[in-house]
């Protein structure tokens, strides 16, 4: 049939746009390089403004460190093409690596260089160096407790949210009476069951591991539930034809066809179970970034504190992506037709 | 009398018995009447028409022969047995293919074998229904990456891989190109007269009931119920412009009550 040609053009993978011999070379790189060393530059023969009597440490090695990166990007940068896949991969970054230095500079200049934002709330890049070198072993121990509460809460949560929201999608007499209690105690904040918590549960690690699963569950639930309850009647039907049974449906037609929605719950649960795990961990666990957090701020070191956001808004991210780098892998047949 | 007798391979169809058959919908805005006091009876390996004006009923007769819905009054029977739930032995295709989104083309296909767990034995089934409509290349491919006209057919190998003694067609080729919908004609009247199912298609289009059926039942406006019966004798392979079908054109038109439109 004709139709056969015109409908499925893409099914080989396309072959990468030839953008001409010029392109050998990456250009944002070189620029990047150049941005880069000014920077080490700037940080290293522009004198610190003084702090009482203590220079800023690490201001060399910041510098040395910015001049490394120049080296690699100027690397990247002349073998352009013949240093693919890295370059490939860098590429599509390459005005955020130039903006990353001016960002520095900037920050630099107004911290160590002149003073502008006044210490000890504000400090120097540099000083994010110190922490990480000095106090790797409790910031590794923190994220490692961290990393284990939240991974019991969101799975436990999770997994409830997935196992109700598609029980009540799925039985009409379930749905009556969990539906009124999901809407009343739903929307309340994990949170505001703090207080409470740790006084029912024997722990308070057990109290934070019931409270992210709290915040995780309410959101899968809900998004579950509606991904099963919308699924076309019509798929139904066409499995029933076949001789499907009940549970057939459930697991070859209502979740399948509802895990798009199951992806925004999980999304949306792993940013509210975020918020309490650093809530419970500052209020009640001895443990995590949360409580490093609280801990920085009682010795007012804030470098400590900024260096703990750092490596939480890195591992978050991380968490965020890897979440959807799970959801593109599972839910690959939906490449082309949608996107969130 | 009917086109059975013609035809020596229809030993896979199933025998049709539709007796007194009325239906109706309670709707919240009162009951509504959809089918009145049908009887039909179809032979094994025939290819009947049920052709009507929109929303007149007749793809709730299919839902109910796939066993999808009971029946208010009367009762359907397949070589003799009462309907009662569905069964892969009657397959219904729909107006739409509602192909699975998340599964391949082979996964859809393979829908009916996995549900009787006979899939793992049975895998080459898949391959030959896909081959009977020409997508053995496209098997790995996904729904949305198909056009309307090659997504209706792999709606017709998930059917056939069921080896269904009854193929029910509600307006399967409604939403296609008419191009695209006059060869689907042609294939599916091929693939019936080569495997000898028992067919039922619902339609509003008389062409297309004329061209592809032994019989064309004309049904009235809602409630639904048997206004006459067209035998086509006309002999297959059909061409579409031939007199005998001008003529039965005319009567159906006639039946109707669209003749002045001729």
């Amino acid at each position: 049939m004709s139709e056969s040609t015109l409908a499925v053009p893409s099914l080989q993978t396309t072959s990468r746009l030839n953008d001409g011999p010029l392109s050998a070379l990456w250009r944002a790189g070189i620029v990047g390089a150049v941005v880069w060393f000014a920077l080490g530059a700037l940080v290293q023969f522009w004198p610190n403004e003084m702090v009482g009597f203590s220079d800023w440490a690490y201001t060399q090695e910041f510098a040395v460190f910015a001049y490394a990166v120049a080296a690699v990007l100027l690397l990247l940068g002349i073998l352009g093409r013949r240093a693919d896949p890295v370059t490939s991969t860098l590429r599509p970054a390459g005005p955020w690596i130039i903006a990353l230095a001016i960002l520095f500079a900037i920050w630099q200049v107004l911290t160590a260089k002149l003073l502008i934002l006044p210490t000890p709330f504000f400090a120097p890049p540099q000083t994010l160096i110190e922490v990480l070198v000095e106090d790797w072993r409790r910031l590794g121990e923190s994220l490692g407790h961290s990393l284990v509460l939240l991974a019991v809460g969101y799975l436990v949560g999770a997994a409830a949210g997935f196992l109700t929201g598609v029980s009540i999608g799925w039985s009409r007499s379930l749905g009556y009476w969990v539906h009124p209690v999901l809407r009343f105690l739903g929307p309340v904040p994990s949170t505001a069951l703090l207080p409470l918590s740790f006084f029912f549960f024997p722990s308070s690690w057990s109290a934070a591991v019931f409270l992210i699963a709290l915040a995780t569950w309410f959101p899968v639930t809900v998004l579950t539930w509606s991904g099963v309850a919308g699924v076309n009647r019509n798929y139904y039907d066409v499995a029933r034809t076949m001789g499907a049974s009940q549970w057939f449906l459930v697991r070859h037609v209502a979740v399948p066809a509802a895990l798009p929605q199951v992806f925004v719950g999980l999304f949306m649960g792993l940013g509210a179970s975020f918020s309490v795990l650093v809530v419970a961990e500052m209020m009640g666990v001895k443990a995590g970034l949360g409580w490093y957090l609280t801990w920085a701020q009682g010795w007012a070191a804030y470098s400590n504190m900024y260096a703990a956001l750092f490596l939480m808004a890195a591992v978050f991210s991380g968490l965020i992506t890897l979440l959807f780098t799970v959801r593109d892998r599972v839910l690959s047949w939906q490449k082309g037709t949608l996107k969130w | 009398m009917v086109a059975v007798a013609r035809r020596t391979d229809a030993e896979r169809g199933a025998r049709i018995d539709i007796r007194n058959v009325s239906h109706t919908f309670a709707l919240e805005t009162g009951p509504l009447p959809v089918l009145n006091q049908i009887d039909l009876r179809v032979e094994p390996g025939e290819f009947v028409a049920l052709l009507g004006p929109s929303g007149c009923g007749k793809s709730t007769l299919l839902r109910l022969l796939a066993g999808l819905e009971s029946a208010s009054a009367g009762e359907l029977l397949q070589d003799g047995r009462v309907v009662t739930s569905p069964d892969p032995s009657r397959i219904l295709m729909f107006q739409d293919p509602t192909l699975f989104p998340w599964r391949t083309v082979w996964d859809n296909v393979a829908l009916g074998l996995q549900v009787r767990r006979q899939l793992a034995a049975q895998r080459s089934r898949v391959d030959d229904a896909l081959k009977r409509v020409g997508l053995t290349d496209f098997a790995r491919a996904y729904p949305h990456q198909l056009s309307g006209g090659m997504a209706q057919r792999v709606a017709l190998a998930r059917a056939l891989v069921n080896d269904p003694e009854v193929l029910m067609l509600d307006e399967p080729l409604g939403r296609l190109d008419s191009l695209t919908r006059i060869a689907m004609q042609s294939e599916l009247v091929d693939l019936w007269r080569k495997t000898g199912f028992t067919a039922l298609l619902v339609t509003h289009d008389v062409e297309e009931a004329l061209f592809m059926a032994d019989r064309v039942i004309v049904l009235s406006g809602r409630p639904a119920r048997i206004e006459a019966e067209l035998i086509n004798d006309a002999p297959y392979p059909r061409q579409r412009g031939s007199a005998r079908l001008a003529e039965l054109r005319h009567q159906a038109l006639d039946l109707l009550g669209l003749d002045a439109h001729w």
